[in-house]
């Protein structure tokens, strides 16, 4: 038992060295994700006249809590994985008693460690230029936002890691996930809360896993009302069928693979 | 590019360059046509991206809401004009000035600097990306569509071509400088990330804007000279003000642009030496 828990501590805390060294990338990449800040102008704008349910207050908190939330689901290992791949370089990885997938996932995890002062940063300078949105989340929403944020990471880092897996066949894996990107960019809620979405679009999109990695810890942490049974139920099927697509891809990929070396 | 012309192409040698530049563009495209799948799903991805952006606007306007002065349609030339720039981006812009980080990371750049030709020339222009081509066309598609609807006359279009054409200087020296900041900070990727991010508040017109939103996307990013201005100039309802300020704006920054990029190399020490 104490076996496994020391080599996760140990990739953890080298991952969180290693991304240290990119502290100056770490905030450009947190200052790229301003689109929550320029749709919350818009929607707040938009909202004065009050026709679209929620108040410019609301709007502003609801963008808020969706720049937060994104922070916490930014995944990458796709462009690694690829790149293993093409270069012949899992090989090495493939001889270590673990299974690579932990590598990219204590790193993701590190990352986030590392790039949670600059997002906390970022929200205090909001609030102090624009006190009025300052709210204090109910301790029910916040425990439930903390558990949404953390099956949302895993949901899109499983997603996005069995579609790494079709490197082993075909040379840019990463086009699938530039596609299924802008899926998510549309139909998460982070160009508007769902609620504001014509009703059948919103029926079929709350199937999909998109809303589920922004609006749903988005809304919990602002209190806008959701289906917290019915959101983890999806969660919980898309998170499973990706599971087993992964390892049963894997399985296939590592027999197709001859990467340079192996 | 106007008066960024003359200081470019000085003294009869703008022949030479034109021929270097269908060099540059013909091998590129020749080397992306390996790639045909990778073209047609680039061009499934614009088309998808383009359907979002529709559906984005649309839930503004869906309720019977408007942008201050800017029907559905009108709406929907800005959002044409947003996408045929994103189009120029990922065709010129994007290839070209993203590869500089990488030419000082590795110290190639040593070899671009030796070259008879100008360094700026040969990094904005050297690769012709045909991935960005789709956003052109699907850009041109909705302004003419749009225009269609509006019934408007031709000579808007070609009004409004000035103003679109220095749009694109803006947003070429803004990158262009940003990227030639990589001098210093080698590890710099993410600069015109956050260049890009912003550079998405000109989706909309201005006005669906506040008003702080609205002086720094005209006076700090000049966002609103990249969409709106055009936009407006295609509607026949721009002041010839904002058109000459707008040029003003491109040939300054044009200017800087090569300015800082003669002020960087001299702080440019080689990867080898």
């Amino acid at each position: 038992m104490h076996q496994p828990l020391r080599v996760i501590r140990t990739l953890l805390s080298v991952q969180y060295a290693y991304m240290l060294e990119y502290r100056a990338e770490l905030l450009l990449w947190v200052l790229a994700g301003v689109l929550p800040f320029i749709l919350m102008g818009a929607w707040m704008q938009a909202a004065q006249g009050g026709q679209f349910g929620l108040t410019p207050l609301e709007f502003a908190r609801y963008f808020l809590a969706t720049f937060i939330a994104r922070q916490f689901s930014i995944v990458w290992v796709i462009w690694e994985f690829e790149r293993e791949v093409v270069e012949g370089k899992l090989s090495p990885r493939l001889l270590q008693p673990i299974d690579p997938g932990w590598y990219h996932f204590t790193s993701h995890i590190s990352e986030r460690v590392a790039r949670l002062p600059f997002a906390i940063a970022l929200v205090i300078i909001f609030f102090l230029i624009y006190p009025q949105a300052f709210w204090i989340p109910s301790l029910q929403g916040s425990l439930l936002f903390t558990l949404s944020v953390l099956l949302a990471f895993g949901l899109r880092f499983i997603m996005q890691y069995t579609f790494a897996m079709f490197a082993f066949w075909i040379e840019r894996a990463r086009a699938i996930e530039e596609f299924w990107f802008l899926l998510y960019l549309f139909l998460s809620g982070l160009i508007a809360p769902l609620e504001l979405f014509p009703p059948v679009v919103r029926e079929i999109v709350l199937w999909t896993p998109f809303p589920y990695m922004i609006h749903f810890p988005a809304a919990l942490l602002v209190g806008i009302p959701v289906d917290v049974g019915r959101s983890l139920f999806v969660i919980f099927l898309w998170s499973s069928a990706f599971l087993v697509l992964n390892r049963w891809l894997w399985r296939k990929g590592l027999k197709q693979y001859s990467g340079m070396g192996a | 590019m106007a008066e960024g012309a003359e200081t470019i192409f000085r003294d009869g040698r703008m022949n030479r360059y034109l021929k270097v530049l269908g060099i540059f563009w013909s091998t590129s495209i020749a080397a992306e046509m390996e790639y045909r799948l990778n073209f047609w799903l680039a061009a499934l991805t614009s088309i998808c991206n383009f359907i979002g952006s529709i559906f984005g606007l649309f839930l503004f306007y869906r309720t019977g809401y408007t942008f201050a002065g800017w029907r559905w349609e009108e709406a929907l030339i800005v959002l044409g004009v947003f996408t045929l720039l994103e189009g120029f981006s990922s065709t010129l812009l994007a290839p070209n000035l993203s590869k500089i980080v990488q030419h000082i990371q590795q110290g190639t750049l040593d070899f671009v600097l030796l070259r008879p030709i100008n360094s700026q020339f040969w990094l904005s222009t050297h690769t012709f990306s045909p991935w960005g081509i789709p956003d052109l066309l699907l850009g041109g598609i909705l302004i003419g569509y749009a225009g269609a609807r509006l019934g408007l006359p031709l000579i808007n279009y070609g009004m409004s071509a000035l103003p679109l054409l220095f749009g694109c200087m803006i947003l070429y020296s803004l990158w262009f400088i940003l990227g030639a900041t990589s001098i210093w900070f080698v590890k710099i990727y993410n600069v015109t990330e956050v260049l890009k991010g912003l550079i998405e508040a000109g989706r909309f017109p201005m006005v669906a804007y506040p008003a702080t939103y609205r002086f720094f996307f005209t006076f700090v990013i000049p966002v609103a000279f990249l969409t709106t201005i055009p936009a407006e100039a295609m509607l026949g309802r721009s002041q010839f003000i904002w058109t000459i300020g707008a040029g003003f704006l491109a040939g300054a920054l044009l200017l800087a642009s090569r300015w800082f990029w003669q002020f960087a190399l001299r702080f440019y020490t080689s990867a080898s030496s």
